[in-house]
């Protein structure tokens, strides 16, 4: 199973996909889209991992410590800060959507539009 | 679009995806076995040459410096757009506000934990560069932390310490802080954010030079930013639902 970590990346960005083509409410759609946004620190994170490594920090540790590699680490925790207010840029066109059209539902949206 | 069509493209468009990340897997080395060379070589390098022991950080705010800047940037204009379109001039404020919390006990605990999570949020940005922990990591936290306040108190005293005029300046700041640290370099004709204080000594808070101060800012602006989404939230949502049910 030494891929598993990969297929359960795959796995979490599928099922966010679903919920964004299935969706039937403006907040559902964005933490589905979150959901799949998940997927890439999972990926991320499994990508950089090293059989018996610990962590990449290197206080109280000698050097040349098998570690695993900080730059996707690095990588992950900006990206969770950046999505969280992405997220909440998202939530407040969401409720806009609301006070100007009373729906949260995206498909009456298009209708409304047309 | 009806949501039958859209069912009727994707599974056509999931079946290709499984095709090719079945392909990927086939070619994609074991799972622990990392094949570098970059973060090999940063975990050997950084501490020699940074002497910063937590080797994440240095990536994040000395070799990756400038993409940092980036995503800083993302932070900064998403706020920027929540506050836009939130951010009513006319917002009625209801005066009296009565969601006071009853019970002395979540209370007094609650403020308590504000005081311990501040104080664990600050040491996550300071140490950031020795341990775990960083501007980013310990910024969420101290945004979260100050949340507290509204959850265990009231309304007004979250906006006795989460006012737009206090927290704008922060973030501004924050952000431009990074920017002008980075110019300091250029001015003494090093490249753009090059480390001009020296490395400092390792496994100290004198270690990481500039990098330290970056991390500062970065930590100023998450939390910063992070209240603002906070407070733009609790005003233009909370507040008038909390009102509508103590009136009713």
């Amino acid at each position: 199973m030494s891929v598993f970590p990969y297929l359960v990346a795959g796995w979490i960005c599928v099922i966010g996909l679903y919920g964004i083509v299935t969706s039937k409410h403006l907040i559902h759609l964005a933490l589905c889209l979150t959901v799949t946004q998940s997927s890439t620190y999972v990926l991320l994170l499994a990508v950089g991992y090293v059989q018996g490594g610990g962590p990449p920090i290197f206080k109280g540790v000698k050097l040349g410590t098998t570690a695993v590699d900080p730059v996707v680490q690095s990588l992950t925790l900006t990206d969770i800060v950046v999505s969280v207010t992405v997220l909440a840029l998202i939530l407040a066109l969401a409720l806009d959507v609301h006070d100007e059209l009373d729906t949260m539902d995206p498909d009456r949206i298009a209708e409304l539009q047309g | 679009m009806t949501r039958r069509i859209r069912v009727a493209i994707f599974l056509p468009a999931l079946g290709l995806f499984g095709v090719l990340l079945a392909w990927a897997l086939v070619g994609i080395p074991d799972f622990g076995h990392y094949r570098g060379p970059y973060g090999y070589l940063l975990n050997r390098v950084a501490l020699p040459e940074r002497h910063m022991t937590n080797v994440v950080t240095s990536v994040v705010f000395d070799y990756r410096g400038f993409d940092t800047m980036g995503e800083e940037f993302i932070l900064f204009a998403a706020v920027l757009g929540v506050v836009l379109l939130l951010r009513q001039g006319g917002r009625e404020q209801p005066d009296e506000l009565n969601d006071s919390v009853g019970s002395d006990g979540v209370r007094i605990g609650g403020v308590l934990a504000v005081g311990a999570c501040v104080l664990v949020s600050l040491w996550l940005i300071a140490y950031g560069f020795v341990t775990p922990g960083g501007g980013f990591q310990g910024g969420a936290a101290l945004a979260s932390s100050v949340v507290l306040v509204f959850l265990v108190s009231s309304h007004k005293a979250w906006s006795g310490v989460a006012s737009d005029h206090a927290l704008d300046p922060f973030d501004g700041v924050g952000a431009g802080g990074y920017v002008v640290i980075g110019l300091g370099a250029l001015i003494g004709g090093l490249p753009f954010l090059t480390n001009v204080l020296g490395p400092g000594v390792p496994g100290t808070l004198w270690s990481g030079g500039s990098a330290a101060f970056v991390n500062w800012s970065a930590g100023m602006e998450v939390a910063a930013a992070n209240l603002i989404l906070f407070t733009e939230f609790i005003d233009e949502y909370v507040v008038p639902l909390a009102a509508g049910d103590t009136a009713g």
